[in-house]
This record gives C-alpha cells, structure tokens and sequence, in this order.
C-alpha cells in the first residue's frame, strides 16, 4: 500500500541517514564532523540552510560536545540527532553512559570506523565496542534503505516511556557511508504520523516542574538505578520488536520480525553451517550463501540487528542444532578474540545449546572482504575439527603468518 | 533592561538554593545563592562536576528549586547552550511561550582547564546564555588540587610548600580578557568582596543580547586556610590590594570599574599572610606578587 508514497532516491548511506533524519524532525542537531560520517552532517547543514529543517544546528567544537549538548536539549524535552565515528566516539565516549544513565532519548549515527594507532580513516567496527557497556541500544544496519528506515525506527523505540534509552545506528564507513544504492524516501506525513512529536517525559527538566537530573546517587541507591536501566534496556526488546512490526505494516519493509527484530536470518532454518555477520558484510555473505546453496551445500547466514540489548533467546534458539557455526567480525579486544564472538558463545552457554563455533576477525582498516575470503570461511566451518586445531580465532587475508 | 540597581534592601527574599552541604563560609555557595536571587526560579541551571554539584544533587536531596543538570566535567559550556538551544527549538517551533535563561556555575578548574573548550565554542556560537566562573582557585572539591587558576605563591596538595619549591610557580591564566577576545556581549570580573557589584553585573549579563560571563572571585576557607568569617573580608581585601580588580567588558570596550591609584593599594602582605596557603612565603615571594600586580596595573589603569 504504502510504496505509492515513497520517492525513489539515489543515495549513499550517510544521505540516507540524513533523509531518514530529517523525516524524524529533530528540533536540535549538535554534530562535529569526521571522515566517514561528513556527508550526513554536511547534508542536514544544507536542509538546514535551504529552509528544508526548521531545527537549531549547533556548530559544536567537538563530539563531547556535540553529545552533551544533546544532553541538555534532550533534558528540555527536545528530539536530537547527532553523528559521530572513531575517534569522535571514543572522544564523547565518557557523554554516552551519561546520556543513557540519566535516561534521555538521543539517537547517534556512528559511521564505523578503524581506532587509531595506526591511523586509518576506513571501516572497521572497533571503535563501537568500546561503547557496547555504556547502556545505549546497539543497531547494526547493511544497507541504504535499512539506514533509514531504522533512523525512524531508533527515534520511536528510544523515546517509549519503557525504554527511554539513546540509541546509536551503526553503519560501516565508507562500504555504506559512501555507497550509493536506490533508497526508498517515505513521504512526511507518512513518518508524521508514524513518529509523531516527542512527549514529555516525567524526568526532564519544565518549567512548572522543576528538576535536577544526572543527579549523585550514593552507595544505598546507586545500584538500583543501574539494575533498573539494565532491566529496561533487557525489556526494550518487546518495543524493538514491536515498532519493527507496526514499521513494516505502514512502510512495508520488515527486518527480521520473524526474531523478534533482532536478527535476520537467510537461508538460516534448515542450515548445517551458520555464519553469524553485522553490518554490510551481510550483503558479500547473502551472495556467497546463495552459490553454496547452489552446490547443494546447506549453508545460512544469521544477521544480528541488534546487539544491545542482546538477542540471547532468538540467538539460540536460531543457532541450536547446527553442526557448524561462524561469527565474522571487524573487530579483536586484543589479547582475548572479537568481542562478538565472546557474545555469541556466552548467548548460546547460557541457554544450555552447545554448537562448535568460530570467530573470524577481517577487514580491519577497511580491507576489503571479498566473496573469496567467505567462502573460505563456510569451507573452514564445513571442516570445523579440522580448522579447530589452529585455534578458534581465525583472520581472515592475513599478509603475514597469524 | 533593569534600571534599578540591586542592593540588600530590594533584593529578593525569596531562595532558591538551600538545604546544601557546602562548608561554613563557602564563597561559591554564597555567589550561586545570591546570582539566583538576580536570575531568578526560571532561569535553567548547568553544574559540572565540582564542590556545588557535589553538595546539592545527592539523591533524594536536591538543594536547587531551579531547573539543574549536572554536566560532564568538560561540557558545562556545551550542556548549557544545549539546554537553550533545546528551549529555543521549542519556542520557534511555537511548543512553548519562551525561551527561559540558561546559566551555567563552574568552578576555576571546570572553566579555565577541563572546561575552556566547550566554553569557548558556546561563545563563538553566540547562544544567549550565562557563564558564571565561580573561582576559588584550586580543584577544591578532589582536595585542593593546583588549577590554571591558581595563584602565583599558592600552595595546594598538588602544589605543596617544600624545601625547594615553594608552592604554585605559575600566574593566574587570564580568563575575563580570555574570554572578552572573543568578542562576547558582555563579560566581567567580580569578587564575593563587592556583593552589589556582583549582583548588579548579573544583571548586566541577565539583560545581555549574546553570551555573557561572569568571573567571581569566591573564597574558600577549608582550602585556603582562613576562617569562615573571613570570606567576605578578605574577598574584598584582595580587590583592595589589587591583586584582584573589578572590571568589565561591554560594547568591545574594557572598563574598570574600581580604579586604584599606586599609592592607595592596601598592603600585600597582610592578605596573604592571613591565609595558610600563602604562609610559607618569603619576603622575595611577596615582592614577585607585588611586582606581577603593578604590571598587571599598568594595562589595567588604560581601561579607567
């Protein structure tokens, strides 16, 4: 019913983003520019400009600012947006607990990004793991169209009075910030009416009410506010789960509903081997899942969405019976495996699904990760004992000996 | 614009900051209490980490009857033009009537280290709101700790009186021409010591088209070493010897407001005598302060 009222554009994922921004009418914009995530902020600057987005841009010296000045636009009641990537992200990174701690409803693109040393300015998704424990929502996109549908999505879930939690989007640099793809742009009073403006929320500051927030809470009360923002984000799952739904019958696009939202899975049911993906690999892995299947090779592929909160129960009830299953990251906490993996595993122990699994860590810097390398990986799934025997932590295109 | 000038018979009886656990004597406590009084309930409050956030937001007891948030240490500055920009949006948007003042209070370290960054964006950015720098010229809620705005002689834990050093080496870092470089609407400098003066340039900054900033000067006796009694006292003393001045800055134009003539000073080392952090000091010590004030002066004197 509903594409009728679509206009069809050609963007790249940072326009996407700011398309999908702009729809959601935030009243305050506080960004700080860096590679990859420009494009998005210089295209809301232009909406701004043009007379397109009647909001207060602000001009920010940094990304700790550009997000505590959300912060205090959000404690007015205000719908803000930021974007940031990398060393933006580590930069504010102190802002982000804060802002989920005192329960405000911003929402962040992170175009995701390699964390210096060495410098690289390419995708790789390291710099959100250092983010995953600060009590924001975790979303993780694979395309232009998904990146904007899910701006709208991320403002509707964060400012339901059950979650009340920022939310941050993540879309991997430049394979998506500056791939352009044909997106779907729904018509504003469709979002109008699927988003309608923010209401106020019980904590904020007003006037007749007056409040003081991010306040200190000693040792006999400072564990219950976090158990109970934990509690919150853990229950946030039901609204992801349902704003997806409510999404999907008014714009007719659902991700992953048959999960709950929370992942997607292709060719996933009746698969022997499962590869676990986040973000645009998913795209290179749905094409290589495609050609196995064509061998005759029972192989599948399990997108997680979301990552915070973390989908335990869909994970492993999707997972449990498979012979062989992957997780492939851009991402290694040093010293230990990619912090995915450690996720995946604990999700599928906890429910008592014991699968052999391997993490495979590439693309790192923005190397490119080719249908090749995955194939490479289903082959060392599908010889998983074997493969095991070198450790469970594999690299992917590696120059040298790992 | 206020024509009245405010003094302690038409000012407010009303209080919008009590019930806090700021030690006896506390300047800044006084400053924010008395700014209140000028700002008035509507105005919407910013605090970084510090001695009055530490002493007035502790779950269940919140001791504003304001509007405050307490800020990121770095991001006083940032969340307070947030917090406008966030009233505005509202009010251009036609959600709201008005756009009540953002006023943010930081300490001396919250404003000339940790906090100059965000401080200075907001300025450049030109949102109409209100900095207040209440200095006490030390990291007095961590215990006392050196600050860009400690004094040359000073000591602190950081900074202790030893046996080869003695005390702070360094000078105050110049925030009130710091910030007036940015061109900002209306800037001043006052002390805890002038209290009429100190409301009346609230005022100023209240009725300001742009930002404004306020830099007082707020004793602290647990960290100085002085009585409780003495705050007002020797807060005024230190504008007395010119180790302190009050001034503004107004139209692109510096002003003095309480010009000195050389030989009125009153004498240095009494007032520095009278507080523990300055008691280890020598009479070459005290002549360097001397030294540094005339100089100071001397650039002072051709704002009058």
């Amino acid at each position: 019913m509903s594409k009728n009222n679509h206009a069809t554009a050609f963007l790249n994922g940072n326009e996407a983003i700011a398309f999908g921004a702009k729809l959601c009418r935030p009243e305050v914009i506080a960004a700080y520019p860096i590679t990859p995530q420009t494009k998005a902020v210089e295209r809301l600057s232009q909406f701004v400009q043009d007379g397109e987005l009647e909001t207060v841009y602000m001009h920010v010296e940094s990304e700790h600012s550009a997000l505590s000045a959300c912060i205090g636009a959000s404690a007015v009641g205000a719908r803000t947006f930021t974007a940031t990537s990398s060393q933006g992200l580590l930069y504010m990174l102190e802002c982000l607990p804060y802002a989920a701690g005192a329960r405000l409803p911003i929402v962040m693109m992170n175009a995701n990004r390699a964390v210096a040393t060495p410098w690289n300015i390419y995708g790789d998704q390291m710099d959100v793991f250092f983010s995953l424990n600060s009590g924001w929502l975790q979303i993780f996109v694979e395309n232009g169209q998904e990146a904007l549908d899910m701006v709208i999505q991320s403002y509707k879930i964060a400012e339901d009075p059950r979650v009340m939690a920022p939310v941050m989007l993540n879309i991997d640099g430049f394979v998506m910030t500056h791939t352009y793809e044909s997106v779907l742009v729904p018509s504003q009073d469709q979002v109008d009416a699927f988003l309608p403006p923010m209401v106020a929320f019980d904590h904020m500051m007003q006037d007749q009410h007056p409040m003081s927030m991010c306040i200190s809470a000693g040792n006999q009360h400072n564990q219950e506010f976090k158990i109970r923002q934990h509690r919150d984000l853990e229950a946030s799952m039901a609204v992801i789960d349902q704003v997806g739904q409510d999404f999907a019958a008014v714009f007719g696009r659902d991700y992953g509903s048959a999960h709950g939202g929370m992942l997607e899975g292709y060719h996933l049911e009746d698969a022997e081997v499962v590869l676990v993906t986040l973000g645009s690999v998913t795209g290179t892995a749905r094409v290589v899942v495609d050609q196995l299947r064509a061998q005759g090779k029972k192989a599948g592929l399990l997108k997680l969405r979301v990552i915070r909160p973390f989908p335990t129960l869909a994970l492993a009830k999707a997972l449990a019976g498979k012979l062989a299953v992957g997780v492939f990251e851009k991402d290694l906490s040093f010293g230990y495996e990619g912090s995915l993996y450690t996720n995946v595993n604990s999700a599928l122990l906890q429910q008592g699904v014991y699968v052999k699994s391997m993490n495979f860590v590439g693309g790192l810097g923005g190397r490119d990760v080719s249908q090749a390398d995955l194939f490479e990986v289903f082959e060392k799934l599908y010889t998983i004992d074997e493969a095991l025997k070198q450790g469970p932590v594999h690299y992917t295109q590696m120059r040298c000996e790992a | 614009m206020s024509q009245v000038k405010l003094n302690a018979r038409n000012i407010t009886t009303d209080e919008y900051f009590y019930g806090h656990k700021a030690c006896g004597g506390c300047g800044e406590s006084l400053a924010l209490r008395l700014a209140l009084k000028v700002l008035g309930e509507d105005a919407y409050l910013s605090l970084p980490a510090g001695c009055m956030s530490a002493v007035s937001f502790i779950y269940p007891n919140m001791a504003f009857k304001n509007n405050a948030i307490i800020t990121p240490f770095a991001a006083t500055a940032a969340v307070a033009t947030g917090i406008e920009a966030g009233l505005r949006a509202k009010q251009v948007l036609g959600k709201r009537d008005k756009a009540p003042l953002s006023v943010a209070f930081a300490g001396d370290g919250g404003t000339a280290d940790i906090g100059i960054q965000a401080l200075s964006g907001a300025i450049d950015r030109g949102e109409k709101f209100i900095y207040i720098c209440t200095d006490n010229e030390a990291y007095m809620n961590t215990g006392i700790q050196k600050s860009g705005l400690t004094p040359f002689g000073a000591a602190t834990t950081t900074t202790p009186s030893g046996r080869v050093i003695r005390g702070t080496l360094t000078e105050k870092k110049n925030m009130f021409e710091i910030v007036a470089a940015h061109g900002i609407s209306y800037a001043a400098t006052a002390s805890m010591g002038y209290l009429e003066d100190f409301m009346n340039k609230v005022q100023k900054a209240k009725d300001a088209k742009g930002p404004a900033y306020i830099h007082v000067y707020a004793p602290c006796p647990t960290g100085w070493g002085h009585e409780s009694e003495e705050t007002i006292d020797i807060a005024k003393e230190v504008v007395d010897t010119g180790l302190w001045y009050l001034a503004e800055y107004e139209n692109g134009q510096f002003k003095l407001n309480k010009n000195i003539a050389p030989d009125k000073f009153a004498p240095i080392a009494p007032y520095l005598k009278r507080q523990g952090r300055f008691k280890h000091l020598l009479q070459e010590d005290v002549d360097a302060i001397e030294a540094a004030r005339d100089h100071k002066w001397a650039t002072l004197r051709t704002w009058a």
